[in-house]
């Protein structure tokens, strides 16, 4: 198989790009899909299992109405219809951590369908259709041990965690996502974001990428440009952050056209997508015709939503993202290409919690937007997923406002934040970060400043109080930069009055 | 012997609450029964008399207190081996679950340990429950204590055999497609499959999920009554499980055992008749319609046509379904495990664990299964099959506008030699034709002794069908007819007699 990759530019020249994206979403329900253990996550191995999860002989699932009203809550959301009858079926296939060796999944009858999500890039809007949102299952986890891979291929052997089979899921399938060429892959992206807003907003998952309570399926195809037909896809499976999401669909877009202009065909199968390269490989063969010999699922009667739950919860829903930005943008005073950039980068919910915890509109855009989205775009990850809170960036800015620290001080104490040094306060006395404001202390380092640089004093006597910068640089280099710079200036400017 | 094992559960019931006897007596004097006599019936595939003396002991106890937990607290019991057991092996009748012991109870079983009966051991069934003679058991099959070269019928032969040789009063049963009611015929004894959803399916290992229903296995249809209703009622835990409290089957018998039935329409399915069906078996049949004619019944004759279909059916519904079931036995978490030489891969070790763990006939209907729910055939069999079922439902609808109860013969011939039908599946599946039809629709349906064929002296069922819900019609019905017909199975009839 030809790996030639094609330039972007290129790809586009001769190609339309169509996309489908599926995401796999765990709900933060207390219990399991379909029986009492707690759903949490990172309990010990096979601690949090049952006769059913475990699929023992005998035993049976009986549904979780949690995990229903987050799916119908979801659908509205994702403005789709519910519908008023739908059941669950069985999706049949041999895995050794599937412990029924069925996944009870839904089929032919979804919960929610025909809904859509409108999601911006560089100011334009793309209407993304979502043709269907399910609910089902996790399967358990499989850890493989030895080999080279990690894959079950060649391991010695593997170990399977039941803890998260039977966890809830709900998987959200667009529809193809067609016309939006180079704008591809930042589509791709937008919509997973947007995505993940909406569920945050909801608190029907805590939507953590990389823990995998997110999961997204990137299938990708191409057709001659203008063709209007689809072309042989590939689904790269587990994409794990946004910034791999836009990658993915990127290098499958070159990969493609590699093979395409090559004269081969695509080969239709699965890739794992790998974050350290960028890059995809080969997983297994897939076809339309998998069998997996849906039936519905005997166990099981038919979830009916009346019409008057639906109601009562599309009441209860919380504002919708873009009435919720448009609201915000005027609160907090910010330009469209300044709200555009906060959006892009995923930083709204952040600011938000910023500004409930006590800091200004302007000032928690300051930090998510430029220190922090800095030391996230450094390590590739999300600004939500760097680990720093809106209650810790609000907490610095506090200290600000309060003149215990300069903005170069805060930005110590967000690396510290980063590094793991324990909390804000700790941060502080661990660095010594405080800023020095005691008059007593500067009034003797300035004192000594102007003493070991009297040419320097000489002309600030004088009237020429730029060459104050001299003497507060000394300062602030005696005092390890703790010193507020302003208050130096005044003290030297009263001395050498 | 003692005498005590030919009462009936109500009257050890009585003679227990009297003080006449103690529960430690009766489960001792059914466990010699069984060690006496289990070696030539081989019902039971695990007998539990430590156990089952120790939860005797406790019922005596609690009835000196006066705390009686239930009219039956101390009478013992068999219990079918496809329901799950705490600290019992639950085997199915399968290689693939030799020693698995489950870590939890059926909600049945739990329901009659929280009501004080002793449990004596688990009854023998063919595979899985697929099969209508307990032949397909991997552990040998259960005989005919009337005739030990005679099959018991299935699958839940053993729960039957068990009921019939005085081993038990009282057992459990599950029936999917007549495995308790036909076993029932062909033992003399009653058999009740009640309406589906009523009693708990939970711990029950599914041979097909939606036809599958747990019944009681008794001599006398009062019996059956105590024990439906204990067992019977909404359980949390099945979510097909119906909210209709079960009561008032016990008074229902009760009401029948006066023996009039007047204002009572009774409908004769005509297509369950003619070829196919045994002369001597047809004899017997008849006598009891014209007996409940006798009681006062209106009879009629009723037309079902799609019950032909129920077969073809039911053959595509139980397989698709059990195909997926089955699919769980892999070899990685429980039961049976075959590691191939060399270095085999996890997909190796299922293919051979499956291979040696599940019998012949499980492996003709997961294919069947595999095949009728694969893409493209769906439509064909599955789909159409489920479409069936809905004509039946709706025969069965139309029926009981004009009548109060179906009556039909229970099996088509009297219990078959041992090997008779093993190399003919087909001939094997007839023996459900008049008993399947309950299991697509959902219905509840109850077998009774009819007598004995004046041929080879065997037992002829009788098999009553009601209404969704209505299963204390049959309890009213069943007593009336089993008071008119009188005793059929009496222990001096047996092959292994006193």
């Amino acid at each position: 198989m030809t790996e030639t990759l094609v330039p972007f530019d290129e790809v586009l020249e001769k190609y339309d790009p169509a996309m489908g994206l599926e995401v796999h979403v765990e709900l933060n329900t207390n219990t399991k899909m379909f029986c009492g253990c707690p759903a949490t996550f990172g309990g010990e191995p096979n601690s949090q299992v049952c006769p059913t999860c475990l699929g023992l002989p005998g035993s049976m699932p009986v549904v979780n109405a949690k995990a229903v009203e987050s799916a119908i809550r979801i659908g509205l959301a994702l403005n789709g219809k519910i519908a008023e009858w739908c059941r669950f079926a069985r999706k049949n296939y041999f895995y050794p951590d599937m412990p029924k060796n069925f996944q009870t999944s839904q089929y032919d009858e979804p919960i929610v369908y025909d809904g859509y999500l409108d999601v911006e890039v560089e100011g334009e809007t793309y209407r993304v259709e979502i043709e269907r949102a399910h609910m089902e299952e996790d399967t358990g986890k499989t850890t493989h041990i030895g080999g080279a891979t990690g894959r079950i291929h060649g391991a010695d052997y593997s170990l399977v965690d039941y803890n998260r089979a039977g966890i809830p899921l709900i998987e959200i399938v667009t529809r193809p996502i067609l016309g939006a060429g180079a704008k591809a892959p930042q589509v791709a992206k937008a919509y997973v974001a947007a995505l993940r807003e909406i569920l945050l907003g909801l608190g029907v998952s805590d939507v953590r990428m990389d823990q995998g309570s997110m999961r997204c399926d990137v299938n990708l195809s191409l057709a001659p440009k203008g063709s209007g037909t689809l072309g042989t896809r590939t689904e790269t499976k587990n994409v794990n952050s946004l910034r791999s999401v836009e990658r993915a669909v990127r290098f499958e877009m070159s990969r493609h056209a590699g093979i395409l202009d090559a004269g081969e065909a695509i080969f239709q199968e699965t890739r794992h997508f790998h974050e350290d390269t960028g890059t995809t490989s080969a997983g297994r063969a897939k076809s339309d015709a998998d069998d997996y010999r849906y039936f519905p699922e005997p166990d099981l009667v038919p979830v009916a939503p009346s019409r008057e739950w639906v109601e009562e919860l599309r009441a209860s829903l919380p504002e919708r993202t873009a009435d919720k930005r448009a609201r915000l943008q005027v609160e907090w005073g910010y330009s469209e290409l300044e709200m555009r950039d906060v959006w892009a980068a995923g930083a709204l919910s952040l600011i938000e919690a910023t500004v409930a915890e006590g800091a200004s509109a302007q000032t928690a855009r300051k930090w998510w937007m430029a220190e922090l989205s800095r030391s996230a775009n450094d390590r590739g990850v999300e600004l939500a997923e760097l680990g720093v809170t809106p209650v810790q960036v609000a907490e610095v800015q506090k200290l600000v406002d309060a003149k215990t620290l300069t903005d170069k001080l805060a930005r110590q104490v967000f690396e510290g934040l980063l590094a793991g040094e324990g909390t804000v306060s700790e941060i502080i006395d661990a660095r010594g970060l405080a800023v020095v404001s005691d008059d007593g202390a500067l009034g003797a380092a300035v004192d000594e400043a102007i003493a070991s640089q009297p040419a320097v004093a000489e002309k600030i006597r004088g009237g020429n109080q730029a060459a104050a910068g001299a003497l507060i640089g000394a300062v602030m280099k005696a005092t390890g930069g703790k010193a507020d710079a302003k208050r130096v200036r005044e003290l030297i400017l009263e001395k050498l009055a | 012997m003692s005498d005590l094992i030919l009462k009936s559960a109500a009257e050890l019931a009585d003679s227990l609450a009297a003080g006449e006897t103690t529960s430690v007596e009766l489960t001792q004097v059914h466990l010699d029964r069984i060690a006496a006599v289990d070696g030539d019936v081989h019902a039971f595939l695990h007998i539990d008399a430590e156990g089952a003396l120790s939860q005797a002991a406790a019922s005596d106890a609690r009835r000196a207190n006066g705390d009686a937990l239930h009219a039956l607290d101390g009478v013992p019991i068999a219990v079918k081996d496809v329901l799950t057991t705490i600290g019992l092996p639950t085997t199915c009748g399968s290689k693939m679950l030799e020693g698995w012991v489950p870590p939890y109870d059926a909600t049945v079983v739990k329901k009659i340990k929280d009501a004080g009966l002793p449990i004596l051991g688990k009854t023998n069934m063919d595979e899985f429950a697929m099969g209508s003679s307990t032949e397909h058991s991997a552990y040998g099959p259960t005989r005919n204590p009337w005739k030990l070269d005679r099959i018991p019928g299935g699958s839940g032969g053993g729960s039957a055999a068990a009921v019939a040789a005085y081993e038990a009063p009282l057992a459990l049963g599950t029936d999917t497609g007549g495995s308790i009611r036909q076993p029932g015929a062909v033992t003399g004894t009653v058999g009740v499959k009640p309406t589906y959803g009523s009693v708990s399916r939970y711990g029950l290992v599914a041979l097909a999920n939606s036809l599958d229903q747990v019944g009681p296995v008794t001599r006398t249809v009062l019996d059956s009554a105590l024990l439906h209703e204990l067992i019977g009622g909404h359980d949390p835990l099945d979510s097909t499980s119906t909210t209709t409290p079960v009561t008032g089957l016990v008074d229902a018998a009760r009401a029948g055992a006066t023996g009039d039935l007047k204002g009572l329409k009774v409908g004769v399915i005509k297509e369950l008749a003619g070829e196919g069906w045994a002369p001597d078996v047809m004899r017997k049949f008849n006598e009891s319609v014209d007996l409940l004619t006798k009681l006062g019944a209106d009879v009629v004759e009723v037309s079902t046509p799609s019950f032909e279909h129920a077969m073809a059916a039911y053959y595509l519904i139980l397989p698709a379904e059990c195909s997926s079931n089955l699919a769980k036995f892999d070899a990685m978490r429980y039961g049976l495990r075959v590691t191939p030489d060399g270095s085999p891969s996890a997909e190796d070790v299922m293919k051979a664990s499956r291979d040696a763990g599940f019998g012949d006939e499980v492996k003709r209907r997961i294919i069947l299964g595999t095949y009728a729910l694969s893409s493209g055939y769906y439509d064909a069999y599955y789909g159409q099959a489920q479409k069936i079922r809905t004509l039946i439902i709706e025969d069965f609808k139309e029926a009981f506008e004009q009548v109060d109860v179906l009556v039909s013969p229970t099996s088509p011939s009297t219990a078959f030699p041992l090997g008779a039908k093993l190399d003919d599946p087909l001939a094997m599946y007839m023996q459900d034709l008049a008993t399947i039809p309950a299991n697509l629709a959902g219905t509840p349906g109850i077998s009774i002794p009819a007598g004995v064929s004046d041929v080879d002296g065997l037992p002829v069922g009788v098999q009553l069908l009601a209404p969704v819900l209505e299963d204390a019609r049959l309890y009213r019905v069943g007593a009336a007819l089993e008071g008119a017909i009188g005793p059929v199975l009496s222990i001096d009839k047996l092959e292994v007699a006193r």
